[in-house]
């Protein structure tokens, strides 16, 4: 008698089917063009690569992807520790609309974000008459692009901490602070040890994100060579004087760091699964 | 007995907390979010207003920002509904399959929100080319990608696998497989347990994971432009046109395009909260 198939797993067939059609969906559309960013950043040669980042206005876009990333990243930390305990250790009325205020960021077009700050600091902006008549600018110049990235970075540590933080709840805290520790001493030692890996896991990917914008900073950038030009904007530039190369040279550097967040990122996953966001263990 | 709730104040808006710093984070959480999100979106919100809602109405109904609205609505639910196939299956065998490699597809998966999206936009333009690796056997097919709406949903389907595949695994982590042995001793059949029990499971993560593919892809614009060709009226998308606006100094018409946009996304936020709401109660 011919054995009866197990109703709870999928026939082989059908199991090596879907794993075919999933492992080709994700080869042919996120590995290829991964590829394809290696492959042509050598299209010319290694010498020409480095020598192509070695451009002073590539190493120009370099040092103002990192300036900005520097400022906008621990600002958002700050931002997502302070805004995490208030919301996690603190029972108020609207702490729900609060939460969905924070995420708000990531439903707003890049482009859009960048828009905003134009509408407010650009020339024909709310403050733009006062600024240009004290000689300050913000649009064009990297206060601009630091707002942008700082925006479109907005809820990464929040949205990263607040269930982290709330799911650990308030006990150890209590403890604390009726043995007498004061309110620093207390954050320090009790509940930074204890989100230490979630905020890097949040910084982690907050930091990919605002060395990778791109629409955000376009719209108030200016495209300045050599000035106000992030890594993202340098590479349209190169793509569109038809150096295809240098762009790709200058892409391959964004895309290690991308490689370089996904294997960190996956590290703290695997090893330090209870001590990140529930959201995160698969 | 005196009755202790005559005691107790009448419910404010906090529950009292033993643990300092309520006010300092909170304080500091609500001044961030007013400074760097709620005050310039307000202040594109109000933009429009300058110029009255004939002029506003002018505006969109202008062909060109017609035809972009309709590309990026239209381009975002094509590729929002390829993802929800094959983010579906990808999800399926990651959890429940076990093959060598699992892991790194795994974290393959993230690609899209690791990667810059200009160097994806460059990637994706060098890839699927009149010239490129999978643009030259594609134009001997007589299909052509680049420079067309095609190669618009091409790039926003890479960016949106994500959300799909994210969402879905945690439910399906915790589905287990209880409720399909239950139904397997019951009678059923594997293509019934699929149907009637595992797919009705999953359906509130896959409708939350697409409608999230969806919002993305509506902003998206760095890995769009590149391949797009952007041709007015045949592969130039809304947040495309709003820098366009921009360059020109027409602040209003940028501004409009952009309410459009944010009205969009405040919707779909609003359905994702009612989605998640609705999946919670069941």
């Amino acid at each position: 008698m011919k054995r009866p198939l197990a109703p709870t797993r999928d026939h082989v067939v059908v199991r090596w089917t879907l794993t075919a059609i999933a492992l080709g969906f994700v080869g042919l559309f996120l590995v290829l063009p991964l590829a394809v960013v290696f492959h042509d950043a050598l299209g010319d040669g290694l010498d020409a690569a480095l020598a192509a980042i070695r451009e002073p206005e590539a190493l120009a876009a370099v040092r103002l992807t990192i300036i900005a990333a520097a400022i906008a990243v621990p600002l958002n930390a700050v931002f997502g520790i302070a805004a995490s305990w208030a919301i996690a250790k603190f029972d108020f009325r609207g702490k729900g609309f609060l939460v969905t205020l924070i995420d708000l960021p990531f439903s707003v077009s890049p482009v859009v974000s960048g828009l905003i700050y134009v509408l407010v600091f650009g020339l024909q902006g709310w403050l733009g008459p006062w600024l240009a008549d004290h000689d300050v600018r913000i649009i064009f110049a990297l206060p601009g692009i630091v707002l942008a990235t700082v925006f479109v970075t907005f809820p990464f540590v929040a949205r990263e901490l607040i269930p982290l933080m709330t799911d650990q709840g308030r006990d150890e805290e209590e403890a604390a602070v009726s043995l007498g520790a004061g309110g620093w001493a207390t954050f320090r030692r009790v509940t930074l040890p204890n989100i230490k890996w979630g905020l890097l896991y949040g910084v982690l990917l907050c930091n990919a994100r605002a060395m990778g914008e791109f629409g955000a900073v376009s719209v108030v950038s200016g495209h300045i060579r050599g000035l106000t030009e992030t890594m993202p904007l340098h590479i349209e530039a190169l793509y569109n004087d038809y150096q295809y190369s240098a762009a790709f040279a200058v892409a391959s550097l964004l895309a290690l760091l991308a490689l370089v967040t996904l294997v960190l990122k996956s590290l703290l996953e695997w090893r330090f699964a209870d001590e990140i966001s529930a959201a995160h263990h698969h | 007995m005196t009755d202790i709730a005559a005691t107790l104040p009448a419910r404010r808006w906090r529950n009292p907390s033993a643990l300092p710093g309520f006010g300092l984070s909170l304080g500091f959480t609500l001044f961030y979010l007013t400074a760097i999100v709620l005050v310039p979106l307000a202040a594109l919100v109000i933009r429009p207003l300058e110029i009255g809602w004939s002029g506003f109405a002018g505006i969109l109904s202008d062909a060109r920002v017609l035809h972009a609205l309709k590309l990026s609505f239209g381009g975002s639910l094509v590729a929002a509904l390829i993802n929800g196939v094959f983010g579906l299956i990808v999800a399926w065998v990651l959890v429940r399959y076990r093959f060598p490699g699992r892991r790194i597809v795994d974290a393959v998966v993230d690609l899209p929100f690791a990667l810059p999206t200009a160097v994806a936009g460059i990637a994706l333009s060098a890839l699927y080319a009149p010239r490129g690796w999978l643009g030259a056997p594609l134009m001997e097919m007589g299909i052509r990608v680049a420079y067309t709406p095609f190669g618009v949903i091409l790039a926003l389907t890479f960016i949106g696998l994500p959300f799909v595949v994210r969402t879905l695994q945690p439910v399906m982590l915790e589905l287990g497989r209880d409720s399909e042995e239950a139904a397997a001793t019951l009678g059923a059949t594997r293509f019934q347990i699929l149907r009637r029990v595992v797919l009705p499971s999953l359906t509130p993560a896959l409708l939350t994971g697409t409608a999230m593919a969806f919002a993305r892809a509506v902003g998206e614009y760095g890995s769009v432009i590149f391949i797009a060709g952007n041709l007015p009226g045949i592969s130039e998308i809304a947040p495309l046109l709003i820098v366009i606006k921009l360059n020109e100094n027409n602040y209003a018409a940028a501004a409009a395009i952009g309410v459009i946009m944010l009205a969009a996304s405040f919707v779909l936020l609003l359905g994702l909260n009612l989605l998640q709401a609705w999946s919670a109660r069941r």
